[in-house]
């Protein structure tokens, strides 16, 4: 047995044990970091199998902004917490051998592998040149299935309105009051002024070198909406009014580009969302920056929840 | 056993383990911890088929990578409408727990037998 396999059977072991220690720990706030620890070791797995950009945004938003959303959840409902009567031990059971012939099967499938394995790389690599990029993922994320990337940025301005649309009535038009449920806590501003600048370097550099290496405008939109997230919890600065015409702009600005280099595609490209070879990279470069920017601005209102408090006039 | 089929056999326990929970937990928090520890579990399978597919010098097939990548900010947002549904139920009722009409239903009538 070599020494890398014994990692991955150790890192496995971890993995599914927080998995179950998650199911079955009483208190919810525990649960939610045990979450986040399973997802740090899960971005650890997608680096063992060599998806990079996928640790990257795993590490990131799977673990870190979703834990901070559940862990906000969690510290409110602990105010009132109620006994939730169980399941009967019949129904556990009979769930229990569902989930388990789930498994089994997925196990299976997983034993049993098509020979040779299907593979879209060498299709993915031919073209590769022609966008200029040279991560093969974010080549298929904004060249070849451009359209998805697309629709995913749509799916996740409308989850935006769906948690906005929560709202009570009086307080449409408000702010998410992130730093209302924070103790005041000298740490945590400190932080919050000093770590943004590194931060958004970061961020900056992130979306950059996505073109040619493992990163990109999710990841680097990530890191811009946790650093905002921060700032907003600490007080430093306190959250926009979701009426505000500049956030909105904000918040459209990059799909709306997508959507018009994607129909500048009919006229330079003879189709929707296909770039012209000389000015492929560069226009995919102008998108990746943009929908950054409103990665960034919509992941952070998403994770600040619904307005709460009426902005003073 | 090499990595990919390793981890494909615990994404196969974690998909297993985040339904269980979604089944038996009755709070709706833990309901959504769990949803996310069966998609995690999902897009660890869509890893090892992007392992396996390792060709043309690439250490892993890039297309099933960028489903996963779109994968996970989906579930982020989805993620996030639902804990917002949570806390607002919680809010209006102070009692977020599935089904409690039902069971106070059942009770009633148990009463009455």
């Amino acid at each position: 047995m070599t020494a890398a396999l014994a990692f991955d059977i150790g890192l496995v072991i971890l993995i599914v044990s927080m998995g179950l220690w998650m199911l079955m720990v009483r208190d919810n706030v525990v649960a939610v970091i045990v979450f986040v620890i399973y997802g740090l070791l899960m971005a650890i797995a997608w680096v063992r199998l060599s998806a990079v950009d996928v640790a990257l945004t795993e590490a990131a938003i799977g673990s870190g902004i979703t834990g901070m959303l559940v862990l906000n959840a969690a510290a409110r409902l602990r105010s009132g917490e109620i006994r939730w009567p169980r399941p009967s031990r019949a129904l556990s059971i009979a769930a229990a051998a569902f989930c388990a012939m789930i498994s089994a099967g997925l196990a299976a499938v997983v034993l049993l592998p098509p020979h040779p394995p299907p593979s879209l790389a060498p299709l993915a690599l031919e073209h590769l040149d022609q966008t200029g990029l040279g991560n093969p993922v974010a080549g298929v994320l904004f060249a070849y299935r451009a359209l998805d990337t697309l629709l995913e940025k749509v799916v996740v301005l409308l989850a935006l309105i769906g948690v906005w649309s929560l709202a009570p009535d009086r307080l449409w038009g408000g702010a998410p009051a992130l730093d209302a449920f924070m103790p005041t806590n000298d740490l945590l501003v400190f932080f919050a002024r000093v770590l943004p600048p590194f931060g958004i370097v970061f961020a900056v550099y992130m979306t950059w070198t996505g073109a040619s290496n493992p990163g990109g405008a999710f990841q680097g939109g990530t890191v811009l909406a946790v650093m905002w997230l921060l700032v907003m919890m600490a007080g430093v600065a306190r959250a926009p009014p979701i009426g505000d015409a500049r956030l909105r702009w904000l918040l459209v600005a990059g799909p709306a580009l997508f959507l018009v280099i994607g129909f500048a595609g009919f006229f330079l490209a003879g189709a929707f969302l296909a770039y012209p070879p000389d000015h492929a990279k560069a226009l995919i470069v102008v998108v990746e920056v943009a929908l950054a920017v409103s990665i960034g601005a919509t992941l952070a209102l998403l994770a600040a929840g619904p307005p709460e408090r009426m902005q003073k006039q | 056993m090499n990595t990919a089929t390793l981890f494909g056999l615990c994404s196969a326990a974690l998909v297993g383990l985040g339904l269980f929970g979604i089944i038996v937990d009755p709070q709706p928090l833990r309901k959504i911890l769990a949803f996310n520890l069966l998609g995690c579990g999902v897009f660890l399978l869509f890893g090892v088929v992007a392992r396996r597919g390792a060709e043309a010098g690439l250490q892993a097939d890039p297309v099933p990578q960028a489903l996963v990548i779109t994968g996970i900010v989906v579930a982020f947002a989805a993620t996030a409408v639902a804990v917002a549904l949570v806390l607002r139920l919680f809010s209006m009722s102070e009692e977020t727990e599935l089904g409690a009409e039902a069971t106070s239903k059942m009770e009633a009538e148990g009463d009455h037998s």
